[in-house]
């Protein structure tokens, strides 16, 4: 009997231990400045380089609000620790932060699909920057007509051509306007060098939601039920399928190009053609030093005939917390670290995203600053394609939807390695995915 | 201390006084959370509200293609890693029992087969993701590249991914249940083994006929846990495909798809439900398998 009682009490152990999770107690802050006339605000991110661009701004709050200093602690977690923590505290209703950083991907965790939400409405604080806001990227965390995260950058779809690569290859990157283009210039590419030209991801949602919405498409009907194999998601998939097939792209270590694994290679050119949002530009400058001065950037191919030219992929909303007791004070200052054009310039500058400030975007002074290390490094200038396509940068819809998050675990997670690595028909790992989700929402 | 003396001798009382620590702990930690995983699985929790929705979450659970996935790779991880770990460290055990070989020889390898149990998977699984890596650098890949075979995606595919799930198991555990099995062995009394000599049995024949039969507690012990630990792994997945998420989820486990769903998703009620059901299937095997050994007999009957 002892063994079994041995069983019971590790089984008893684990369920434990899976329940009891909660979240540490709350620092005990009633809100309200303490007697400096500084107000505590606890921020929670899950990337460092956040961390710092947020104190700065806390910095410049206080340069320019002697009277309403803001104390700002920010704590960094990793990714999902960051996001678990905060579901589990949001469940438990204790040790909250004020503000959080929340990833796109992850957003719709903390949206119940009858409007619940621990979040604050932000839209009021949001007024005065309003206008020179990119709208696509504001309705990304809007629901029920309710505003509750503010973007961190457009991530406007752009590509990423290593010219020398090209060149040898007799490819002009200039001439590639379409997929089609893409195409054909990949297999050309692929034939002429043996090497992979573009990528085909496994591991993340983000260039196929492009095309996906170059066509018109979206993963949810008007009701919120997943439509991932209607005609123009399976489309968009047989497209990148075919590409795939041609050479045009190919699966990449670590399953996306944004990830350590990756790196090596597209430094080492054995990859020439990158499609994916401009804040990419920080890991060309980070990570792979010797491509400075190869890489041009142009608009991303399109459809002919499509929708819209480029949306914005990935991104951060950053939340305030509803029960927070400083939650308008909050607010004032994190619309003030996020939209304001100060807080914009900062943006490009520190991380190298695409602004969500358009009024920046036509600021010379600073898109062409010559010092500026993203401008040194690329050929091309960042901001010359932005506004190439400005008008023309669309909002993807499902990314905004409730269960966004659950489709793109079942696509990461198993449909694009069916697809791109054991060459599964799009329309056969697509209808399983439907089937999957349709019992996952049930 | 009047009170408390008249307690401590109470013949009736004092008994109760001792255990209670362990009573206590027992409903804290066991049957408190074990009553509100069986409540939370037939409520839907939304950020801290619950609606009680009966056994919808189990009927989803039986038509979930994934849940069947998952508990197919757990039960599939844990019959192998029996398979592997109860014979192996059995041989190993008998030979480092045995009087063949060199004392110190013996100690320095019992030693360093046990060190593993003692690292953290976290390091363990690291450590193991990058000998496995894809490229064509990685330890793995340079062992096959040997024998003049092109590079394996272990962990892309599934055999792949199986093969450095199990050997991390081997690694692990190994040394663990050798010192299980030698304690058992070292238990068997040596008349036992000089009657069987003087009767003329060599040592395959001693193996099978005192070994084995004198250490069926160990065996059964081993076999038990060994039945949860399969069922039960999570960690070893989790570091191992840093994350929970893998390549057509073929490295995911019951317990992985108990943490997405209720961790990563939000869904704490359909969680429960998987808990529950891992504890039921659990259960089940177990008290099955002791019944089927004996265990439960009472000792003049066995």
């Amino acid at each position: 009997m002892t063994t079994t009682r041995r069983i019971i009490s590790l089984l008893a152990a684990g369920l434990a231990a899976t329940l009891a999770l909660s979240a540490c107690g709350g620092s005990g802050d009633e809100g309200g400045p303490d007697a400096e006339g500084r107000t505590s605000i606890d921020m929670w991110v899950f990337a460092e380089l956040h961390g710092t661009y947020y104190e700065a701004m806390a910095k410049q709050w206080n340069e320019k609000n002697p009277d309403k200093e803001i104390k700002l602690d920010v704590t960094v977690f990793p990714y999902d620790e960051m996001h678990n923590k905060l579901q589990l505290a949001v469940n438990a209703g204790k040790g909250l932060p004020d503000v959080v950083d929340i990833e796109v991907n992850k957003f719709s965790n903390f949206v119940a699909a009858d409007g619940r939400t621990p979040l604050a409405d932000l839209s009021e604080a949001a007024e005065p920057y309003q206008d020179d806001i990119v709208q696509a990227r504001m309705d990304l965390y809007t629901r029920e007509g309710k505003l509750l995260g503010y973007p961190t950058h457009v991530g406007a779809q752009v590509a990423f051509y290593n010219v020398p690569l090209l060149e040898k290859a007799g490819v002009d990157y200039k001439t590639i306007k379409t997929w089609d283009d893409f195409k054909a210039a990949g297999a050309k590419y692929n034939k002429a060098t043996g090497k992979a030209f573009g990528v085909a991801s496994t591991d993340t949602n983000i260039t196929q939601p492009l095309i996906m919405a170059q066509l018109g498409g979206n993963l949810f009907d008007e009701d919120g039920n997943p439509t991932v194999n209607s005609p123009e998601i399976v489309e968009a998939t047989e497209l990148q399928q075919e590409m795939q097939k041609a050479g045009a792209i190919s699966t990449i270590p670590g399953g996306s190009p944004d990830i350590e694994e990756a790196y090596g290679p597209i430094n080492d050119g054995e990859y020439a053609a990158i499609v994916y949002p401009a804040w990419y530009t920080s890991r060309f400058v980070d990570y792979m030093p010797d491509l400075a001065g190869d890489i041009a950037i142009a608009p991303a191919p399109v459809i002919e005939g499509g929708e819209v030219a480029t949306i914005g992929g990935g991104g951060t909303g950053t939340s305030v917390i509803e029960s927070s007791p400083d939650k308008d004070f909050a607010m004032e200052w994190l619309a003030f670290a996020k939209l304001s054009p100060e807080a914009n310039v900062a943006v490009w500058e520190e991380l190298g995203f695409d602004p969500v400030n358009m009024s920046v975007w036509e600021d010379e002074e600073v898109t062409h600053n010559p010092e500026n290390k993203y401008n040194k490094y690329f050929q091309t200038n960042l901001f010359d394609v932005l506004n190439e396509v400005k008008g023309d940068i669309g909002h993807f819809e499902s990314f905004a939807d409730p269960n966004l998050p659950k489709v793109d675990e079942v696509f990461t997670g198993s449909t694009y390695n069916q697809i791109f690595g054991d060459g599964v028909p799009a329309k056969k790992a697509l209808d399983q995915a439907q089937a999957d989700l349709e019992n996952q929402l049930k | 201390m009047a009170v408390l003396r008249r307690l401590l001798y109470s013949q009736k009382a004092a008994p109760y006084l001792f255990i209670a620590p362990f009573v206590i702990t027992l409903l804290a930690f066991w049957l408190v959370p074990l009553a509100r995983t069986f409540m939370l699985s037939t409520q839907e929790v939304v950020f801290g509200q619950a609606a009680f929705i009966g056994l919808d979450n189990y009927q989803r659970l039986w038509e979930d293609r994934l849940f069947w996935k998952a508990m197919f790779n757990s039960a599939r991880y844990m019959v192998l890693t029996i398979a592997l770990l109860i014979p192996i460290p059995l041989v190993l055990a008998a030979a480092i029992n045995s009087k063949i070989g060199s004392e110190r020889v013996k100690a320095v390898f019992k030693a360093s087969m046990f060190v593993p149990a003692l690292t953290s998977v976290v390091v363990a699984g690291v450590i193991f993701r990058l000998m496995f890596a894809e490229s064509g650098t990685g330890l793995m890949n340079q062992i096959v590249g040997v024998f003049g075979l092109d590079p394996v995606r272990w962990l892309r595919i599934d055999t792949g991914g199986l093969i450095a799930l199990l050997a991390l198991a081997m690694w692990r555990w190994t040394g663990v249940n050798i010192l299980y099995f030698l304690a058992g062995m070292q238990a068997i009394p040596e008349e036992y083994y000089e009657a069987a000599t003087i009767d003329g049995a060599g040592k395959v024949q001693q193996f099978f006929h005192i070994t084995l039969p004198n250490l069926k507690p160990t065996i059964v012990y081993v076999t038990t846990i060994s039945i949860y630990g399969g069922l039960a792994m999570f960690l070893e997945s989790f570091m191992l495909y840093r994350g929970n998420a893998s390549p057509n989820d073929q490295g995911l486990t019951v317990i992985g798809y108990l943490y997405r769903r209720g961790i990563e998703q939000n869904d704490l009620g359909f969680a429960s439900a998987v808990g529950v059901v891992l504890l039921v299937v659990i259960m089940t095997i177990n008290l099955t398998f002791l019944t089927l050994s004996g265990t439960f007999k009472k000792e003049s009957a066995r």
